[in-house]
């Protein structure tokens, strides 16, 4: 009970905190989401690959997947696995695969979502 | 010598054209601002029946010449000349707006400065001989313009405090040779003035400068006092373009700044969460079919200079790094 | 009219005028926001974990999960004014990347199905999936190469 507390806990500090960051970036520098987030999911590579972003997943666990670094992470240790089982092909293979499930349910219910909703404009 | 021009930049008319007649209809949010009750309509729909915010921009253009015709009591057939504009593509809500009229047309792009571009346009043609009457027509659609220079509507995207709203609305101003006023006594067509900004988000600074250069230029070339108007109102500098603007004319040695005003600061309430103020060629036309002629009509105000100002990019050349170039046109209006 | 100020002088002046965007509130919104989003995914995680799916299986139905609530929220209206509200707390998280995907292809919907939800749909997702494809692919090949 302690140990799923304490996951929330976690998981509320560290995606707050990568969030923060974010922000700062948005208020600072006038990047655009767009660039924010190809931003967020090219660190979330790097740190994977120079083993830092695990050790931020250890921690903070949805906290750490949940925020586009965590896309990065799961790109860069699929292929990662991949290249350990298939060789050089598997760094072509392996980021897909470990996002495959992410990336094809923002397609297609990115696309159910343009047949069953409106843009609304705020006042 | 030319008789009617005066300086480098101001034209004066001989036989200055009537602003018969205007119309206006916004949008709901336009509709909850403070000058709400000097609107023809109020759409309680950004859609208005149509199938795409274009559709719906251009069916603004359509009812608004009918209703500026009506206002004037004078049949569409009368009108020579539709001068039209807006921010879209190549002016699609313009020329789909008045697509059935059978009136000739030209189509104007000078992006939010529009209104002031037609005016000065139309005014010409009237002072020429060209025309006796002549509508100027200009709109802009928040929505169709947000997903043609920013984002999709439902992106959850935020805007910085100096972004500007793109009003929904379309105005139109019925010049006519003959008539009791308010007239166009002058115009000065403004140049493009560039200062190097690139921010998007902050076109109110972009365009100040080219507002208080026409302002400036009009001044210079009529020799006019600088108390000789009742306003000076611009088109969409918003609160932080205002102020800018301000400044730059007081380091010139033109203090109006009690005078000074602005329609985006005017349209929108501070509470509506506009940020720093209106934008669009909606914005400058419907305050002044609005507000402004209103105002004109019942005396209030007697002697206006009306500067709308445009921000000359496309989404191409903001993606190519270019600065933003700006014009502002100014009118001058009075009573007798 | 004279000049009185170049360029850069004018771009300082211009920025001393801008009013602060408040980046302390902004801060705390997006780490308040993106934190309980966060918190959300980490329910779905001890969810499918408890029900005994191992831990690459519990990720992959999360990301799944959360990118259909990111949809779903977008669809109903309601995501952008979370993030008008949080900023990059709504942005960063995977709901934003679902965001960005949705809203395109609604918005473009009146341009046809086809080159209007299906082309415009990515567009501000392609450039991620390019970037993080990319960084991958790169990462994987030096992974390679240093195994040697």
């Amino acid at each position: 009970m302690q140990q799923t507390i304490m996951s929330y806990v976690n998981a509320f500090f560290i995606g707050g905190l990568i969030c923060a960051v974010g922000q700062v970036l948005i208020d600072k520098t006038k990047l655009s989401a767009a660039r924010i987030l190809v931003l967020f999911v090219t660190v979330g590579v790097v740190l994977t690959a120079l083993g830092l972003y695990q050790k931020l997943l250890a921690i903070g666990g949805a906290g750490a997947t949940i925020p586009l670094t965590g896309f990065g992470y799961s790109l860069a240790k699929g292929a990662f696995n991949d290249v350990d089982k298939y060789g050089l092909l598997g760094a072509f293979t392996g980021g897909i695969r470990a996002t495959a499930a992410g990336i094809s349910a923002a397609i297609f219910f990115g696309y159910l979502a343009s047949v069953a909703f409106k843009p609304k404009p705020k006042q | 010598m030319l008789e009617k021009k005066l300086g480098k930049q101001t034209v004066i008319f001989k036989q200055p054209p009537t602003i018969a007649a205007t119309a206006s209809i916004v949008g709901p949010k336009e509709g909850k601002g403070p000058l709400a009750p000097y609107f023809d309509q109020i759409l309680d729909n950004e859609l208005w029946g149509e199938r795409s915010w274009e559709m719906a921009e251009s069916k603004m253009v359509r009812e608004v010449l009918s209703k500026t015709a009506l206002n004037a009591s004078k049949a569409v057939s009368r009108i020579d000349y539709i001068l039209a504009g807006d921010l879209l593509n190549q002016c699609i809500a313009a020329s789909f707006g008045v697509r059935e009229s059978g009136i000739p047309m030209f189509g104007v792009f000078g992006a939010c400065s529009t209104m002031g571009e037609t005016m000065s346009l139309g005014a010409m043609l009237i002072d020429g001989g060209f025309a006796s009457n002549v509508v100027c027509l200009t709109s802009s659609h928040f929505c169709s313009a947000e997903r043609q220079f920013r984002f999709p509507l439902e992106l959850g995207a935020q805007r910085p405090p100096t972004a500007q709203w793109t009003v929904t609305g379309a105005g139109g101003v019925l010049l006519s040779s003959e008539g009791t006023g308010p007239f166009v006594k002058k115009i000065t067509t403004g140049k493009i003035v560039d200062m190097g900004i690139k921010d998007q988000n902050n076109m109110g600074a972009a365009m100040a400068p080219a507002a208080a250069d026409t302002i400036f230029a009009h001044f210079e070339d009529t020799g006019l006092p600088q108390d000789y108007y009742d306003m000076i109102v611009t088109g969409d500098l918003g609160r932080i373009g205002r102020e800018i603007a301000d400044d730059l004319l007081s380091s010139n040695g033109i203090r109006i700044g009690s005078i000074l005003n602005d329609c985006g600061v005017m349209i929108f309430d501070m509470k509506q969460d506009a940020h720093s103020g209106g934008s669009g060629c909606g914005c400058s036309a419907t305050v002044f079919a609005g507000f402004l002629y209103d105002r004109l009509k019942k005396g209030k105000l007697n002697k206006i200079l009306f500067v709308p100002t445009g921000a000359l990019l496309s989404p191409t050349s903001v993606q190519q790094g270019e600065s933003i170039p700006c014009i502002a046109h100014a009118v001058a209006i009075e009573n007798g | 009219m004279q000049q009185v100020m170049t360029g850069d002088e004018y771009k300082k002046y211009v920025d001393s005028k801008a009013p602060d965007s408040k980046l302390l509130r902004n801060v705390i919104r997006a780490f308040s926001v993106g934190g309980l989003i966060c918190v959300v995914g980490q329910f779905f995680v001890n969810s499918f974990s408890r029900m005994g799916f191992d831990m690459d299986v519990s990720a992959s139905l999360t990301s799944m999960t959360m990118i259909f609530l990111g949809v779903l929220f977008t669809g109903l209206n309601l995501y952008d004014d979370l993030g008008r509200f949080a900023g990059a707390g709504s942005i960063v998280p995977i709901t934003g990347f679902a965001n960005s995907i949705a809203s395109p292809a609604m918005e473009y919907k009146s341009e046809g199905y086809v080159l209007g939800v299906g082309a415009r749909m990515f567009l501000i997702a392609g450039p991620v999936l390019v970037y993080g494809i990319s960084a991958s692919i790169i990462v994987g090949i030096l992974h390679y190469l240093l195994k040697f």
